[in-house]
């Protein structure tokens, strides 16, 4: 069976533009190089002899010209929840931090277990949407993990991948068919990796800061419990599966040891996971609260280590935001989640390239293009004529202080506020269409 | 003379041993004050406390509400069924209610870990934890140590054995913080799966045999156990409990004589302890309810800006 091909909107016009003189990175066609990227009419194309005459030029000595940086990993809440952000501010926030791809994910209200929801998302992003918005579908009805959403239809509406996130189907056999039923769309299947038994009301890493102060425990074993479940279905159903933010080293260890073996499955690493320690939640500050939670230094070194060995393809940010309202209550009573759009190329670039040197400048590209292109099978990531024109503007030492308050984002419940990062997106392109810049 | 420069009590964690030494230095004046027939004295005169128990308790809020009253403050109890957060109110918007009503001390008790702090860092009055979640419980650890330090005259190099629902236990985790500041050695007593072997980063030692234990306790401090953890299969029945961990009489004469048998109450008898040795001489159980009295009136003073220097003085105005 032909896939049916994944819809995005954005409410952008294309438009021509040629961005000279910069460091042109396009890691799909092996390209590094200092150059001229050339967009027509929203398309990449070869730089002809006489520009058309509304080409805007722009000047990208210094910089570096990436593909356009994917976020599949993003929280818009519409429809239902647009207290806490719309399509039209998320992907806002999502131009501002450099990306001109998002996919958004299904846990709306309603949730978008049918087409008719995905859709009503795709018609929404067609009139707000200042990026590409692609849509995620449940796998199973209402998020409850009981019985299949209509895979099939959702593949037809145009979803990109289907998910449960927020939630994690508990029962195996559910999942396995999920899984096989997706393959015939050739549908990859995000999982949010948590065993509910083990878990329990756990909020904060099982460990000594659980212990010292009294909130409910989150073992790292019922994160990597479920990995490894995941690990077997791939493999039992031929189909790829895709380890959302994963947070430990056991994690870790699972999808190195699969990966060995062939096993179609990947994994993906949120900025907080490496960027902060679960000693953080010690002032009970909601800020801090996020599902699977902060883990210890040896997680954190065992993510940095995954990344760096290609284990971990995939960099997100899980953005997940939240009104003051919602998150300034007791700590357990508050909602999981951080804003993260405008910070994650910030603390990625930061951390990975700049301190650790886990990874070198490319292959961070990669990571926010090819390799999120590659899995969710999108024609874009790269620079070829034909594409899409997408294109982030790199600054890779560029110092900068993150402030909340100047956050495009609804809600503004990140621990990032006054961090010192390096490394910044300086302008976001999305077909050829200039949507942010600094 | 140390100084009390603190606004709140929210843990014992956050303080050093010379503010614990002063609360309890506090506590034995107004006891001492007590004992010579001063019971009520006139330093939060004028001042409004407000007992907001969002988690029931009775003898917490009691404890408190007599300490304020002895202090002549006036007092108001919240309960969470008469308030609005069953209204869906936010504990923030409640609490900033009640400091318009210019409240200068909230007395908490809740259900979540971290909401004393909460409040604390939102509210200019005194925040004084009494209780929450499974995190602090820090007036009931310095009535223990009060006690402790009264009948032994020392809590430095005394070896102290809790027993039971550590894990669980907002109790525990302040005993042990008061225990180890003011130089004691203690010992955790109880199943795997309610004492794990994290809580050995705190500085503690953690053991499975009670009776080996015993011997060298100068106090043994035994926790509730609570019925309702059973079903949640953290051991088999309250049975296997009582045979593994309970205080028995047999078990209870391994204790050397001058070994003191506490609880914070209340008490399960012939689970966690004997009806007999929960009675015996041992016993210190109701002495630890009269000096929660002292306890609480030493943290309302002290945390309403009072100067320890003059408590002493009698109380002309009865």
């Amino acid at each position: 069976m032909n896939r049916p091909v994944s819809q995005c909107s954005l409410s952008t016009r294309p438009g021509n533009v040629l961005i000279r003189g910069g460091r042109v990175i396009d890691p799909a066609a092996g390209r590094d190089a200092i150059g001229d990227v050339f967009i027509q009419n929203g398309i990449f194309a070869a730089v002809p002899e006489n520009l058309p005459p509304d080409t805007e030029i722009i000047n990208a000595s210094g910089l570096v010209v990436c593909p356009g940086f994917i976020d599949m990993h993003v929280h818009l809440r519409e429809p239902g929840q647009s207290a806490k952000e719309t399509i039209d501010s998320g992907t806002t926030a999502a131009a501002a931090g450099g990306f001109t791809s998002v996919v958004a994910m299904p846990n709306t209200s309603p949730p978008a277990d049918s087409a008719s929801v995905v859709a009503w998302v795709l018609d929404r992003a067609a009139a707000k949407a200042k990026v590409n918005v692609f849509t995620s579908g449940a796998i199973s009805l209402g998020l409850k993990g009981e019985e299949l959403a209509p895979i099939g239809s959702l593949a037809k509406a145009g979803v990109a991948a289907l998910t449960d996130d927020g939630n994690c189907i508990q029962n195996h056999e559910l999942m396995r068919r999920a899984v096989e039923y997706a393959r015939m769309f050739s549908l990859p299947v995000f999982d949010h990796c948590q065993d509910y038994s083990l878990v329990g009301d756990g909020i904060v890493n099982e460990g000594y800061w659980s212990t010292v102060l009294g909130l409910p425990g989150w073992p790292a074993a019922g994160e990597e419990l479920v990995v490894l479940r995941n690990i077997l279905l791939a493999e039992l159903c031929e189909h790829h599966i895709h380890c959302q933010h994963l947070s430990c080293k056991g994690s870790v260890e699972r999808l190195r040891e699969a990966h060995r073996r062939g096993v179609p499955i990947s994994g993906e690493l949120c900025p907080h996971h490496i960027a902060l320690t679960d000693d953080s939640v010690s002032s009970f500050d909601t800020r801090f609260k996020m599902n699977p939670p902060l883990r210890t230094e040896a997680d954190v070194e065992a993510l940095i280590e995954g990344v760096a060995d290609g284990t971990i393809s995939i960099l997100a940010s899980d953005h997940a935001p939240h009104t003051r309202a919602e998150k300034e209550v007791e700590f357990d009573r508050a909602p999981f989640g951080i804003t993260g759009l405008e910070t994650e190329v910030g603390l990625f670039f930061k951390i990975l390239v700049h301190e650790r040197k886990a990874i070198s400048l490319p292959r961070f590209v990669a990571l926010f293009t090819s390799e999120p292109a590659r899995l969710l099978r999108l024609d874009r990531g790269t620079l070829i004529e034909g594409a899409p024109g997408d294109v982030t503007l790199f600054a890779p030492d560029l110092e900068w202080e993150f402030n909340r308050d100047a956050s495009l984002s609804l809600s503004k419940n990140t621990p990032f506020h006054r961090w010192q990062l390096k490394g910044r997106a300086v302008r976001t392109i999305v077909k050829g269409q200039t949507v942010w810049s600094l | 003379m140390p100084s009390w420069t603190r606004k709140d009590l929210l843990s014992i964690a956050e303080l050093d041993a010379q503010e614990i030494q002063l609360l309890l230095d506090t506590a034995a004046s107004f006891k001492q004050a007590g004992t010579r027939g001063v019971k009520k004295h006139d330093d939060l005169r004028g001042r409004t406390l407000v007992n907001l128990f969002v988690e029931p308790s009775t003898r917490t809020r009691i404890s408190f509400e007599l300490a304020a009253l002895r202090l002549s403050a006036d007092v108001i109890n919240i309960s969470a069924d008469s308030s609005s957060l069953t209204k869906g109110e936010t504990l923030k918007d409640t609490a900033k209610n009640i400091e318009a009503l210019e409240a200068d001390i909230i007395v908490l008790r809740h259900q979540s870990a971290g909401a004393p702090l909460f409040l604390a860092r939102r509210l200019s009055c005194s925040v004084i934890n009494a209780g929450d979640g499974a995190h602090a419980h820090p007036t009931q650890a310095l009535l223990d140590v009060f006690t402790i330090r009264e009948r032994l005259g020392r809590v430095a190099g005394l070896h102290v054995v809790i027993i039971g629902d550590i894990l669980f236990s907002r109790v525990a985790r302040s005993n042990i913080w008061t225990l180890l500041k003011l130089g004691a050695r203690v010992t955790l007593v109880g199943p795997s799966t309610l004492v794990p072997r994290s809580f050995e980063r705190m500085g503690v030692r953690v053991e499975r045999d009670l009776d080996s234990v015993l011997p060298t306790a100068n106090v043994v401090n035994l926790l509730r156990i609570q019925h309702e953890r059973q079903r949640r299969e953290y051991f088999p029945s309250l049975g296997e409990y009582t045979a593994l961990f309970g205080l028995t009489k047999q078990r209870a004469a391994r204790l050397p004589d001058d070994c003191l048998i506490m609880h914070p109450g209340p008490i399960n008898r012939g689970v966690e302890i004997d009806s007999e040795v929960a009675d015996s001489g041992r016993s210190v159980i109701l002495d630890q309810v009269t000096n929660g009295l002292a306890v609480r009136m030493a943290a309302l003073f002290l945390c309403a800006g009072c100067d320890p220097a003059r408590i002493e003085e009698p109380d002309f105005d009865r």
